[in-house]
């Protein structure tokens, strides 16, 4: 037992769990803490410029790392700015502890200056939060709150602490084990359950594992159970956009991203199949378009560490809750043990099927010399950064899709987007996070112009920080997902979609005492890409695409997978999708 | 495919299904926000609740008990329980209408304003309903009732005829039957 401050003790808490980083703005009422971390040289503290960056940079950072994502925010704005962070972490399972100053406790309800009710607002959009109202309680909810942000489904936690309890004197211990007193997630899988999916896998002619963020979070060895169980079984594997980089898109059982913007024989093979192994995936109405039409024909069996995403959307057969890493660990073991084979015949006719969807090509779209098509732009930025050790993040929309498909992931922790929440914006300060935990890395936010414009001053925060992260906006002066939605839906009316007035990015680069680059024509793209590779700081990288393309394949509003609509350069072999092919739903 | 699907990015509604009442008791630590928390968690994910009570029961243990009664299809229903379950400060959630046989029951206070024969029938009434009287003045009474939410809903009914003023309701409080503990 040690005597310090409430400050002091928020300090030590963090040493002790281990924390390098912590991303922060500082405030009237998170001095007495700014005072302490000051006097301290563990944890390095990365000064955003706004508190909704130093959310993203803290899930950009716990996202590359599988470490908590930490933050130090003041009172009032500093919270209420922080919020859409919190949100958005809350929606892709980040691990997260934000810390937020209060004011004294005796000032708590009051209307006091920059007082807002932080554990009221943040209530719905935390995993948990505390309002610390004494210092005796301090460590026991700093340390809790490590432990909730990451065990279970991950999530954020907010501690938030009035400045007189930073100032009050308390006893600090480093704990030993950690049990909370009443929350147990539930890790391990039940084996009978977990038998029984072995013996459905087993007896499976038209299978598809269907694989999300949750494999991630569950971390690497659960990838690695993932891969090891699709050799075994020789079953199909995609992905939802979380999960990418959790099975190797190189691989020949890969299908490609499923969903809105899936591809052709992902959807298919969904809609198709006759068993459907969902692992750290929760249906979300982006991947099942039209619910009574999803996937009509299939037993469906549901890995997820929280019971509450098993039966929400869509009624499955079997639904286990476990950590996915130790229920993909033991399908393995009892896959092996028990000497199961899979129906060869039937897989054999089930991939002669899905090749015939592949053959649609359904990513495919018409190149062009005079302008960059975005899609050509991504692909060129995967084949010159492919050999680098590359971390992506993006921003939300058109680009974010095209990222999807034709960025190919094959490794975990790889990719950093907005998922859940479809925040414009994320991408930026995510890389700052991103490029602190890997300095010697490749770091590349794929961004629109019109997100990047949302938290653009973290750019700032990079050049202070020396962090050489690569801003790559495929600039097609419109809000582009929005502009596509309403061609297809609101008949071209492009209600406020289009942005009259961008900033020079080259300018604004220079600017931020960061580096700009222009890129207009296909032919220059390569040369100037590599010339992004090459400069040691960051980089805002404005690439001039074509402004009327769209994101294919997709399905339309309200519609099931088998309904999707292609790109007109997709194959148009009408027999890719055979008569036999429809006979097998 | 409906209207709205034809405009929206957003699947439809489900049909609608056969919508079941539960009793749920809520095993929670009684600290600062939790009702906050489970209300919250309703209003946000558009649950309904019937009836809510809470109060501490263990002292020692620092634990609340909160009882629901709520609506909705077999799948909202699980989902409420799985949601309430996977909070924090949730220790454990049962249902009380399908686990086990349970009793319910609540309290009310009922205010009646009446002269003559409305006095005297109201008295009859509430000797009827085995209501007592907890307060009275030349003009008025107040009963006091307990039982099954039903029974209470039809001794009001039948106060409205005879003076009823003003009802105050405790709300359901539940619990299994036989010699087991939860």
């Amino acid at each position: 037992m040690t005597e310090m401050t409430g400050a002091e003790m928020v300090m030590a808490a963090l040493a002790d769990q281990g924390v390098e980083h912590i991303f922060g703005y500082p405030g009237g009422a998170v001095l007495p803490i700014y005072d302490a971390l000051f006097q301290q040289d563990k944890v390095q503290h990365v000064l955003v410029r706004h508190e909704q960056g130093a959310v993203h940079a803290a899930e950009g950072y716990a996202r590359s790392t599988g470490k908590v994502g930490t933050v130090l925010v003041t009172s009032g704005p500093g919270a209420t700015n922080s919020v859409t962070g919190l949100t958005d972490a809350l929606c892709d399972s980040i691990p997260l502890v934000v810390i937020t100053g209060q004011v004294p406790t005796h000032l708590i309800g009051n209307d006091a200056f920059q007082e807002c009710d932080t554990v009221g607002i943040t209530r719905p959009c935390t995993k948990y939060n505390y309002l610390v109202k004494s210092v005796a309680d301090l460590p026991r909810a700093l340390h809790e709150a490590f432990h909730i942000a990451a065990s279970g489904r991950p999530g954020p936690v907010v501690v938030d602490i009035p400045k007189d309890v930073q100032f009050a004197k308390g006893e600090y211990a480093k704990p030993k084990e950690f049990q909370h007193k009443g929350y147990r997630p539930r890790v391990k899988g039940d084996p009978d359950k977990i038998r029984q999916a072995v013996e459905m896998m087993a007896a499976a002619k038209r299978p598809v594992l269907y694989t999300g963020g949750g494999v991630i979070n569950s971390g690497r060895a659960a990838c690695e159970s993932l891969r090891e169980l699709a050799r075994l079984t020789g079953f199909p594997v995609t992905s939802t956009l979380m999960g990418l980089g959790a099975f190797p898109a190189a691989d020949p059982q890969w299908l490609g991203m499923l969903g809105m913007h899936g591809t052709w024989e992902a959807n298919w093979s969904m809609h198709d199949c006759d068993l459907m192994v969902s692992v750290g995936a929760r249906f979300d109405d982006r991947i099942t378009g039209r619910l009574d039409a999803f996937s009509p024909g299939s037993k469906k069996i549901h890995i997820d560490i929280d019971p509450s995403s098993i039966n929400k959307n869509v009624k499955v057969d079997l639904g286990v809750v476990g950590d996915c890493g130790h229920v993909l660990d033991e399908m393995t073991r009892m896959w092996r043990a028990g000497g199961y084979k899979s129906d060869k015949k039937a897989l054999e006719a089930w991939w002669a099927q899905i090749d015939r969807w592949r053959a649609k090509n359904s990513l495919a779209y018409r190149n062009s010399n005079e302008v960059i098509k975005p899609q050509y732009a991504i692909q060129r930025l995967y084949e010159l950064t492919k050999n680098h050790d590359t971390y992506i993040t993006t921003e939300v929309g058109q680009h974010q899709m095209w990222a999807a498909q034709f960025y190919r992931f094959q490794e975990p922790n790889r990719w950093m987007t907005s998922g859940g929440l479809g925040t414009m914006g994320y991408g930026l300060p995510a890389s700052v996070g991103v490029q602190l935990a890997h300095p010697n890395s490749l770091v590349v936010d794929i961004a629109g112009e019109a997100s990047v414009l949302m938290t653009m001053q973290e750019m700032s925060t990079a050049v202070q920080y020396d962090l050489p992260i690569k801003i790559f906006i495929i600039n097609n002066q419109y809000m582009g997902m929005v502009r596509q939605w309403q061609e297809l839906l609101h008949g071209g009316r492009y209600a406020h979609s289009y942005t009259e007035a961008l900033p020079d990015f080259v300018k604004l680069a220079e600017a931020y005492h960061a580096h700009g680059i222009r890129c207009e024509h296909p032919g220059e793209l390569d040369e100037k890409i590599r010339e992004m590779i090459e400069i040691k700081k960051p980089v805002l990288f404005d690439c001039v695409v074509d402004s009327a393309e769209n994101c294919f394949p997709m399905i339309p509003s309200g519609r099931a997978h088998n309904e999707m609509l292609l790109g007109d350069a997709a194959t148009r072999v009408e027999d890719a999708v055979t008569e036999e092919g429809k006979v097998m739903v | 495919m409906n209207a709205n699907a034809q405009t929206t990015h957003y699947p439809a509604a489900a049909v609608s299904e056969r919508v079941e009442t539960r009793t749920l008791c809520v095993l929670v630590d009684n600290e600062p926000g939790v009702l906050a928390r489970v209300i919250g968690l309703f209003s946000g994910r558009g649950y309904n609740i019937d009836s809510l009570t809470v109060s501490e029961t263990e002292h020692e243990k620092h634990l609340s008990r909160i009882t629901i009664v709520t609506s909705g299809t077999a799948m909202v229903l699980e989902q409420i329980k799985n949601q309430l379950d996977r909070q924090v400060p949730v220790h454990r959630v049962i249902d009380l209408t399908t686990t086990s046989p349970a009793i319910q029951r609540e309290l009310a206070m009922v205010k009646v304003r009446g002269k003559g024969d409305h006095r005297m029938e109201a008295l009859r009434l509430a000797d009827a309903f085995r209501a007592r009287v907890i307060d009275a003045t030349t003009e008025s009474f107040v009963f006091e009732i307990t039982g099954a939410s039903e029974k209470i809903e039809s001794f009001i009914n039948l106060m409205r005829p005879v003076g009823l003023i003003e009802v105050s309701r405790t709300g359901v409080a539940a619990i299994t039957r036989g010699p087991e503990g939860m």
